[in-house]
């Protein structure tokens, strides 16, 4: 195994976390519907400053949706309606007034397939959305070898960077997805299931970059592997449906969701019994 | 941390939905606000400055309508008033693209609707001058041609350019790159030479009559290339994993293409058939040449000529008296509304790419 994932934060002391506090992300009383299908309900969940949550449950059960209603990007759905509030250090990213470009730049989003543009080279990439959201930087190259490094690909690709960003491996270019959302220099980062198209190397590289990453950022991860969960997240938030709406069945430090779950359904999910 | 009970899973609390991301009442009524403000002031610059008229006051408003969107957004930043003001120009250049478009529907219905009534739709000249009152004669005839003859030339030309379109895009045969090459030089063939060549390969030479037949080929040789060029693109958009993923379960390549890839894309094929049937609809030179005009419906489609809107508008302005062209305004409007109707159709039946669950 990678020696520089030293730990298990399922083994991360509780006392050094800080439960409550006013920074992060917050969601309450989050409900989703595409037209009349209510997809999630609820749902009251707090990420804070600098910490990494999981999202784990079966498919269908709403993390992708919970996600997307972090960022503003579940109103992109034709009919799509939400109830209850976002918490963004504080402020409400639904209230009246909020641009959402706003909200979508400092709150970065990495998807499940890695999604380099194709008509751009792996430098392009990077500064895309820099450029697509016309942010002034004094120094480009800078911010690209920092954005590269903080997702650990530069020193894979500083000789390359006019190449295609198809050229690069699925595991490279969802790093280089990663680089590209660290440019616009985010203050949380969602991921969708970042590694599940990747082989294991590539996974652990992802997944050291994450806990770096923490150290300066709020980071959600929903994950179908509970390894996975336990290696990068400090917390875990179950969710599950049963046939209805998605719900939140417990969230919790990621030791006792997975040693002591509060919850029978919990415990079946982590040990593989059901889902 | 957060914890739902087992017993609570069930009920699922009660939630307004709501939508924060649509306008607000608020956001609609600043922009009611706008306007008026714009328009006074487009007025007042309408009365002191040269600028005259609606068109005047049109100009002015182009220029103080964002003016006022982006002032009255001004407590709300920099980024919100030039948000507004791009949004006022949107708004103006959209108006200013629609009266073009709004005026000739406008006239073309008014001036249609005087001389029509409802035997227009039932009757047909056999027994009527162009000439005659407006209350008697009709366009039935003409619309069952033209119909026939669009559909017709829909029945050859649509599958066809559709089986060009899989042939350079799927099939990638050797002859793709030509095949591609005329279907593009085909579009800029004009009308009438369409037509002329029809009338010199199929009436002269065979039929050795004016027919209905001659005239769907005539029309069906503008249409295919519309479809044709229409359906490449659609095709181009399909994945190529959509297709392995077929391929992959051993499906033929005959079975992707018309069990996976054509479904796919359904609406946009049908697009291509609109696109085409729209391309033809109002022609008349090419019908001039081949099916030509008839006072009332002809049953052969093989033998002599068949009437349809386009030529009967054309007769009809021909002898030109003040009520003969008022028919040729109604005939036009009646041409657009069936227009109209085919493509409502069209969308009705097809539209629907996705199954929804
Ligand atoms: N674009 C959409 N339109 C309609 N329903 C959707 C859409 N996306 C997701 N859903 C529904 O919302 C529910 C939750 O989906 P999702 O959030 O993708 O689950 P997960 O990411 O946990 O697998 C599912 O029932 C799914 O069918
Ligand atoms: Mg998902």
């Amino acid at each position: 195994m990678n020696e520089t994932i030293a730990t298990d934060r399922t083994k991360r002391n509780a006392d050094n976390l800080e439960l409550s506090g006013k920074g992060g992300l917050e969601a309450r009383d989050l409900h989703a519907w595409f037209g009349t299908h209510h997809a999630l309900a609820d749902v009251s969940l707090h990420f804070p400053e600098r910490t990494v949550t999981g999202l784990i449950g079966p498919s269908g059960c709403g993390k992708s949706t919970f996600l997307r209603l972090l960022n503003r990007m579940h109103e992109f759905i034709p009919k799509s309606a939400m109830a209850g509030e976002v918490l963004f250090n504080g402020d409400d990213i639904y209230a009246p007034g909020v641009n959402p470009t706003e909200i979508r730049k400092r709150i970065g989003m990495v998807f499940q397939k890695p999604n380099p543009f194709p008509a751009m080279t792996i430098g392009e990439n990077v500064l895309a959305g820099v450029k697509l959201a016309k942010i002034k930087v004094e120094n480009k190259d800078d911010l690209m070898e920092e954005s590269l490094t903080r997702a650990g690909l530069w020193k894979e690709v500083r000789d390359r960077l006019n190449a295609a960003g198809g050229s690069l491996s699925g595991g490279q270019q969802q790093r280089l997805c990663i680089a590209r959302a660290l440019a616009m220099k985010p203050e949380a980062l969602l991921l969708d299931e970042p590694c599940s198209a990747l082989d294991p190397i590539s996974t652990l590289r992802v997944e050291e970059t994450i806990v770096q990453l923490s150290e300066t950022m709020t980071i959600v991860i929903v994950t179908h592997n509970m390894q996975q969960a336990a290696r990068v997240s400090d917390y875990c938030a179950f969710f599950l449906s049963n046939g209805g709406p998605g719900r939140l069945v417990e969230a919790d430090l990621t030791n006792n969701i997975f040693n002591n779950p509060r919850d029978s359904r919990t415990a079946d999910y982590v040990q593989g019994r059901f889902g | 941390m957060n914890f739902t009970l087992a017993s609570e899973f069930e009920s699922v609390p009660h939630a307004e939905p709501r939508q924060p991301w649509k306008n607000t009442k608020l956001t609609i009524l600043r922009s009611v606000f706008s306007f008026t403000v714009a328009a006074v002031l487009a007025a007042l610059i309408a009365q002191v400055t040269p600028l005259a008229g609606r068109l005047g006051w049109f100009v002015a408003m182009a220029f103080t309508f964002p003016a006022v969107m982006a002032v009255v957004a001004y407590k709300r930043g920099s980024r919100a008033m030039a948000d507004q003001m791009v949004t006022g120009i949107v708004l103006i250049g959209f108006t200013s693209v629609m009266i073009p478009w709004v005026s000739i529907v406008a006239t073309v219905i008014s001036r249609g609707l005087k001389a029509f009534y409802v035997g227009f739709l039932t009757t047909d000249m056999l027994v009527n001058q162009p000439d005659d009152p407006l209350n008697m004669g009709g366009v039935s005839h003409a619309i069952v041609g033209t119909l026939i003859q669009v559909l017709l030339a829909s029945v050859v030309a649509v599958p066809l350019g559709i089986i060009a379109a899989i042939y350079i895009v799927e099939i990638r045969g050797r002859g793709a790159g030509v095949v591609r090459f005329f279907t593009q030089a085909m579009s800029g063939v004009p009308s009438i030479v369409a037509g002329l060549f029809v009338y010199a390969t199929v009436v002269v030479t065979i039929t050795h009559k004016f027919n209905a037949v001659a005239g769907a080929l005539a029309l069906a040789i503008l249409m295919l290339p519309t479809v044709a060029r229409t359906a490449e693109e659609v095709l181009k958009v399909v994945s190529d994993d959509l297709r392995a993923s077929s391929q992959a379960l051993g499906a033929s390549q005959v079975a992707t293409t018309f069990r996976v890839v054509l479904p796919t894309i359904r609406s946009g094929l049908i697009t291509a058939a609109v696109l085409g049937v729209a391309r033809v609809a109002g022609e008349t030179a090419p019908l001039l040449l081949t099916s030509q005009y008839f006072v009332k419906f002809n049953t052969n489609i093989f033998d002599g000529p068949m009437a349809s809107l386009p030529t009967y508008i054309f007769s009809s302005l021909g002898v030109g008296t003040d009520n003969s062209v008022a028919r040729a305004w109604a005939a036009s409007a009646v041409l657009l509304t069936l227009i109209f109707i085919l493509f409502t159709i069209a969308r009705l039946f097809g539209g629907r790419n996705r199954k929804s669950h």
